[in-house]
């Protein structure tokens, strides 16, 4: 089971709180750990990133798997059982073609599924509020409390008419052609659609790739079974069809599998290739937004006017640079794109808040199951701040009440159950992403040192050091039940570390616990 | 001129954050990058209208060079295809190369005019590409930072009454 996307990123950041100071004095030095990390640990959109934010993909990539290993074993089967015949019978280039055209299949697909399709990054803080500040005086009204009607610029491209929407969750005015994808949680530019099967959107950036990845695609599956039946046809020449069969079952199974994928496939290109010829997306294909039936003077702004070259800009096209910078480090001081303020609270919230519901919710959950009078107190004292923090943000500096309600949150939802807690130290940062194991991804996590005996002492002593801090990592893992354990356990130490400081922990646990749960309590209410 | 200009690092030790104008994208052309050349009323009294304008006209015309579609960009393209675009990890985009040409024309353009005049532009390459975002300083010392375009300490914080300082 693959971790989850953008929910996971969110939860390991609160492993770099220690329980040990609730001062404010921990946040310069938080600052500087958070620094160190990666523009695509602390991405907003729910994506998924691996080797260090090198590859980018969408949250569900379940199908994107099936589609890998329907074209791998298929085709695996093609070479090893049909080949050999084919090369022998005919001609030794049946194969070598095969090989080019699987080849290119597989790098277009990688292609098309790892790389940026072209989001947009939200807007910051400063440019979310000018912009609010100008449609306010547009609409000549003040910040109401209700939510005012869906906002839209009117834009003229080349004679046409363009309406420009507002994206509520980015906090922007969406360039033309460019849509919010809903299930990556992103605004995307020139969006296509989103394809499960690549496991990924398709917009600006690789929509080439995907289109060549499904024309290729199309040639393969039609050479296999072009051959296949040839294959086939011969034997039974020599054998008889039934013996054929027999002698080559994996024969049949690639024929079923292609003879269904043809249809889809090969109907796709074509479409594809209408809509690349008329410089369409499907998107606007598929809401009419260009077709003459909307009105005679409608006509598609984008388009060059010949469909040659409406099909060079496509495929030959300037790549523009990926916009969201994944490995650039966070700077302390760049504007991230914020919770709301109290005034643009209506409209949507921010993943921050949406992270704190889920943590309260699952307290609230977990009140149910309470382990001691004085565990249930906390967790109700805890809730009740965490409502009011809520509407309090907008009075205190923002980032470090939303730091210290998250810890609190979390101290309090720390489960008093010895389950296995993930070893790191200090400097590791969780949020590495190796959703198929990877070994890049945690070698790349900045540790400097492989898993090897040697680090035990480093986490040892940093153990001695952040023995609250372990809690988190409990709740940590608690809080997502549904993810696969965690990753840093390839990097863990050894078995004597761990029994060490759950002997320590054990007996106090739930008196530390309910200390820090007080101590952050006491902190929140002076806020 | 030399003695009084600020430069950046100065302009941010001694000047605090007064407000940030944004020049929004110009989309009458098509989706092709293109920057608003309509002048904020916020920079009336910090620079002049022909200055600016003109460097919005020169960064509209960088981003045009590089989403140029000719020739030379189709060679690009077809090439990067023959060799699976492993051919990218040896040199970069023509795109690439139009944006360092960028970075580099708004810092020089922040050290010499914007700079002296209490303005910072940020590239929009860090703002992706939505906006040009001006942000506009106030100098909190007023000893020895004043020059002729700006507005200097007059109109710190307190209302405008001491705006006659030109």
């Amino acid at each position: 089971m693959p971790p989850g996307g953008g929910g996971p990123m969110k939860d390991c950041e609160y492993s770099q709180i220690s329980t040990h100071s609730s001062s404010p004095m921990e946040s310069p030095h938080k600052k500087k750990k958070i620094a160190a990390r990666r523009k695509w640990e602390v991405f907003p959109g729910r994506n998924k990133f691996f080797c260090n934010g090198r590859i980018m993909m969408a949250r569900q990539t379940g199908v994107f798997y099936l589609t890998l290993v329907l074209i791998l074993v298929t085709s695996g089967l093609f070479f090893a059982f049909d080949c050999p015949y084919l090369a022998v019978k005919i001609t030794p280039a049946i194969p070598v073609v095969g090989g080019i055209l699987f080849f290119f299949v597989m790098g277009t697909l990688l292609r098309t599924s790892f790389s940026d399709p072209g989001v947009l990054p939200r807007a910051t803080p400063d440019e979310a509020a000018d912009l609010e500040r100008q449609i306010d005086i547009a609409n000549g009204t003040s910040s109401g409390g209700y939510r005012p009607p869906p906002r839209t610029k009117e834009v003229i491209i080349n004679g046409q008419t363009v309406k420009l929407k507002y994206c509520f969750t980015c906090k922007i005015f969406r360039p033309p052609r460019a849509s919010h994808c809903s299930l990556c949680d992103n605004c995307v530019e020139r969006f296509d659609h989103h394809c499960p099967w690549v496991g990924n959107c398709v917009g600006k950036r690789n929509y080439r790739f995907f289109y060549m990845f499904i024309l290729s695609l199309s040639f393969l599956t039609v050479f296999i079974f072009a051959f296949v039946i040839t294959h086939v046809i011969l034997r039974s020449q020599q054998t008889g069809f039934l013996n054929a069969l027999k002698d080559s079952p994996a024969s049949v199974l690639e024929a079923v599998v292609c003879f269904f994928s043809v249809w889809s496939i090969v109907g796709l290109s074509g479409f594809h290739t209408y809509l690349i010829s008329s410089n369409q997306t499907t998107n606007e294909d598929i809401k009419g937004s260009w077709s003459n039936k909307r009105g005679k003077e409608n006509y598609n702004p984008y388009s060059y006017g010949n469909i040659f070259t409406n099909c060079c800009v496509a495929l030959c096209g300037p790549i523009s640079p990926s916009l969201i910078d994944r490995r650039g480090y966070v700077q302390p001081d760049t504007p991230q794109p914020a919770a709301p303020s109290n005034g643009m609270a209506a409209y949507g919230a921010t993943q921050s808040q949406s992270d704190m519901k889920k943590l309260s919710n699952k307290l609230l959950h977990r009140l149910k199951f309470k382990i001691s009078a004085s565990h249930e107190v906390s967790l109700l004292a805890v809730l009740r701040l965490a409502h009011i923090s809520r509407d309090g943000f907008a009075k205190c500096d923002q980032d470090q009440c939303i730091q210290s309600t998250k810890f609190v949150l979390q101290a309090a939802a720390t489960p008093l159950l010895q389950s296995e807690p993930s070893l790191t130290s200090d400097e590791l940062h969780l949020p590495g992403k190796p959703g198929l194991g990877t070994p890049c991804a945690s070698l790349t996590l900045g540790q400097p040192t492989p898993p090897s005996s040697m680090p035990n002492l480093t986490t040892e002593a940093g153990l001695t050091d952040i023995l609250p801090l372990k809690e988190e990592h409990v709740g940590h893992q608690f809080l997502t039940p549904e993810e696969a354990p965690s990753p840093p356990r390839l990097l863990a130490g050894s078995p004597l570390a761990h029994s060490r400081t759950m002997h320590v922990l054990g007996l106090a646990s739930q008196d530390s616990l309910h200390e820090d749960s007080v101590r952050g309590l006491v902190k929140l209410s002076s806020v | 001129m030399a003695t009084e200009v600020h430069n950046l690092q100065e302009l941010r030790r001694s000047a605090s954050l007064a407000t940030k104008v944004f020049v929004q994208r110009d989309y009458s052309d098509g989706t092709i990058c293109q920057f608003q050349t309509k002048f904020p009323p916020e920079l009336d009294s910090r620079i002049e209208r022909q200055l600016f304008e003109e460097t919005v006209k020169t960064l509209n015309s960088f981003y045009a060079e590089a989403e140029k579609i000719g020739g030379s960009s189709y060679l690009e393209g077809c090439l990067a295809c023959a060799t699976a675009y492993f051919i990218f990890l040896c040199m970069e985009t023509h795109y690439e190369k139009v944006l360092k040409k960028i970075s580099r024309y708004i810092q020089e353009q922040n050290e010499k005019i914007f700079a002296p005049r209490g303005l910072l532009l940020t590239d929009p390459v860090e703002r992706g590409m939505r906006v040009i975002e001006i942000s506009i300083y106030e100098d909190r010392c007023s000893s020895g930072s004043s020059s002729s375009g700006s507005s200097g300490s007059g109109s710190s914080s307190g209302g405008g009454g001491g705006a006659g300082a030109r």
